[in-house]
């Protein structure tokens, strides 16, 4: 009962936490591309923390195999949406800022 | 324990709607709205847990799943203008 709480709701927070440093880094980043890649942080590092605490909050059965398809599947479509969105920025003309300019 | 989790939560969800609002091109509006998508299914499963009814998982599997559908096609209408044509010379379509 404890340790295995105080375990998971600290996974849940650090991955909360870490939503809101995607979101600074999205806000701060001054291209397209480098405010993708900030953005990666929200869908990999944050759901993942927070749906693997939640796994272990609730220990096996129906509910945590539920919350394990939602995070294959969040696993597998965020980063084909964001490479799609890098491939159509860069067929739209979208310049980005390299460092010599 | 989940309470201040979700309040997070929600706050990173009024950060992502103001992104999507004061952003400049149309593919910094996308990349907002899948943001605030990805961040709506982890707070359909926080809320589900905060009010002790778990079932809300079944309506956060099809948020998530829709979320990515949405972002293609809307990926696809503003690079080819059309949701339905093809991309390559074939005339299957690639969806």
């Amino acid at each position: 009962m404890g340790i295995i709480n105080l375990v998971s709701s600290l996974f849940i927070t650090i991955g909360a936490l870490s939503i809101i440093v995607g979101l600074l880094g999205v806000y701060r980043m001054p291209d397209f591309y480098t405010r993708l890649h900030a953005a990666s942080i929200i869908d990999t590092l944050g759901a993942m923390l927070i749906l693997f605490g939640l796994i272990l909050y609730y220990g096996l059965n129906i509910v945590s195999l539920k919350l394990l398809l939602i995070l294959i599947f969040i696993l597998i479509t965020t980063p084909t949406a964001a490479h799609a969105l890098a491939k159509s920025a860069l067929h739209g003309n979208l310049k980005p800022i390299l460092k010599d300019d | 324990m989940f309470e201040i989790p979700t309040f997070i939560i929600l706050f990173a969800m009024l950060l992502a709607l103001v992104l999507a609002i004061i952003s400049k091109t149309i593919y910094d509006k996308i990349l907002a709205v899948n943001i605030f998508g990805t961040i709506t299914v982890l707070f359909i499963v926080l809320f589900g847990f905060l009010t002790k009814r778990p079932d809300f998982l079944d309506i956060a599997l099809v948020y998530a799943l829709i979320n990515f559908i949405s972002t293609i096609a809307i990926l696809k209408f503003f690079e080819y203008g059309d949701i339905s044509r093809s991309s390559t010379k074939n005339e299957q379509g690639d969806i």
